[in-house]
């Protein structure tokens, strides 16, 4: 019987892009069906009730939701390839870890950077180039953060990327200046192919970022 | 070679008991030091670097922190009694629920218990349609994980006995049994099971430490505007 697989998603989602490179990392030919954030689908809500969100993957008929968990089913059903996860029980808790201090650190911080002005966003810039230099720091000299394979850290990471271009031209700062090591790391992983197709354009990005500053009334 | 098992925690913080509780339900010899947060021992500062918190597993030298992500090594290092099923869906199912709890459960009840007034009662509303989420699930199930406790049980096992604590500070019921029959049988089940029934700090410690916890939110509250 053929695997049925639908994603519930959102363009520019750093959180959807996750599940679209675990995917194509996997080989995995699914059903990519855009959702609209502000007029939400009967399926969005019928597949995620509790939390109404993006990104949803719908594997023959059953829904899987929250990226991080997502992207570790993936893992575990589609694991005669390309594993996302490390083998050792020991990596694998500390990849948990780290993609828990992303979940827990980038999102609201790098939000702030753009969605606030004046004190709120210049805590929120320092705040954020802290996350980026501890992340840097656990990452050291190893080429990705799963040593030398691409992995589920660097995949759960990569895609706050193509916000970058936000975060910068609204936060007036750079994080190339801040954090060479971590630019140095976004470009091998832009070397791959799977990341490099996943990842939207940013200056699209920016024109979406944009509009949402409007809709809240930055300014 | 022995192996070396060490676990920090306080003594009563519930994210500290769902790491000695696998422990146990696993019958891994181990050792545990009670930390005095206001004054964190050179190895928890060590441990967890980029927290400094509790808890933190340290096996055979190695630190792991956060407690869900202690949970899920220590359930694929000792295989014995497994936490997680051994189906993906499943085992997704199992995460979804254990992160609901940390990332709305506790989150819902903790704004009710210190909030006051009219914001209470809205924090209170919110954390009622919360759980309803929690009610749904157990439909057909006598704990989270099915037939016998599971990943979500030890991460929402705290609802078992720090919802008496937070209802008895504040003198507001929060989980009725009327509204929540399903979800107050499980907690009664869950506080009685094996292992976990020895466990519990002691009930009047805690009332006096969330008592105190809340103090300054009730002063804030009080000032005039």
């Amino acid at each position: 019987m053929a695997d049925e697989v639908i994603l519930l998603d959102f363009w520019a989602s750093m959180f959807g892009i996750r599940v679209r490179i675990a995917l194509a990392e996997k080989g995995v030919k699914y059903e990519y069906k855009e959702q609209d954030l502000f007029n939400k689908s009967p399926l969005l809500l019928r597949m995620n009730p509790v939390h109404k969100k993006i990104p949803v993957l719908i594997h023959n008929g059953k829904s899987v939701c929250e990226s991080s968990i997502i992207v570790q089913y993936i893992d575990e059903v589609w694991k005669d390839k390309a594993p996302l996860l490390p083998y050792d029980p020991y990596q694998r808790a500390q990849a948990r870890f780290w993609v828990d201090f992303i979940d827990k650190k980038m999102y609201d911080t790098s939000r702030k950077t753009w969605a606030t002005k004046g004190e709120e966003q210049e805590a929120a810039k320092k705040e954020f180039i802290e996350v980026l230099k501890t992340l840097g720091g656990e990452l050291g000299d190893k080429p990705f953060f799963g040593g030398d394979n691409f992995g589920y850290v660097d995949l759960c990471l990569i895609p706050y990327y193509c916000w970058f271009y936000s975060y910068e031209t609204f936060g007036k700062f750079s994080v190339e200046a801040e954090c060479p090591k971590f630019i140095a790391w976004v470009t091998r992983c832009l070397q791959r192919e799977t990341v490099a197709k996943a990842l939207p354009d940013e200056k699209k990005v920016f024109e979406f970022v944009s509009v949402l500053r409007e809709k809240i009334r930055v300014e | 070679m022995a192996e070396e098992v060490k676990l920090l925690k306080t003594w009563s913080s519930p994210f500290g008991l769902r790491a000695f509780w696998i422990l146990k339900l696993k019958g891994v010899q181990f050792d545990f030091i009670d930390e005095d947060l206001s004054n964190k021992s050179p190895l928890l500062l060590q441990s967890n670097p980029v927290y400094k918190k509790v808890p933190v597993l340290i096996h055979n030298g190695k630190p792991i922190s956060e407690s869900l992500v202690i949970l899920e090594y220590v359930d694929e290092t000792w295989k014995q009694n497994p936490l997680l099923p051994e189906d993906p869906y499943e085992r997704a199912r199992a995460r979804f629920w254990a992160k609901f709890g940390d990332d709305k459960v506790l989150a819902s009840i903790w704004n009710a218990f210190i909030k006051q007034g009219k914001e209470q009662e809205e924090a209170i509303g919110l954390a009622i349609e919360t759980l309803k989420f929690l009610e749904e699930e157990l439909k057909g199930k006598r704990f989270f994980g099915g037939e016998k406790i599971g990943l979500p049980d030890l991460a929402l096992g705290w609802l078992a006995n720090l919802i008496g604590v937070f209802e008895e500070v504040i003198g507001v019921k929060l989980i009725e049994k009327e509204r929540f029959p399903l979800l107050s049988a499980w907690m009664q089940e869950f506080a009685e099971a094996p292992v976990i029934k020895e466990s519990w700090p002691p009930h009047e410690k805690l009332v006096t430490k969330f008592r105190a916890m809340r103090e300054p939110y009730v002063a804030a509250a009080a000032q005039p505007k």
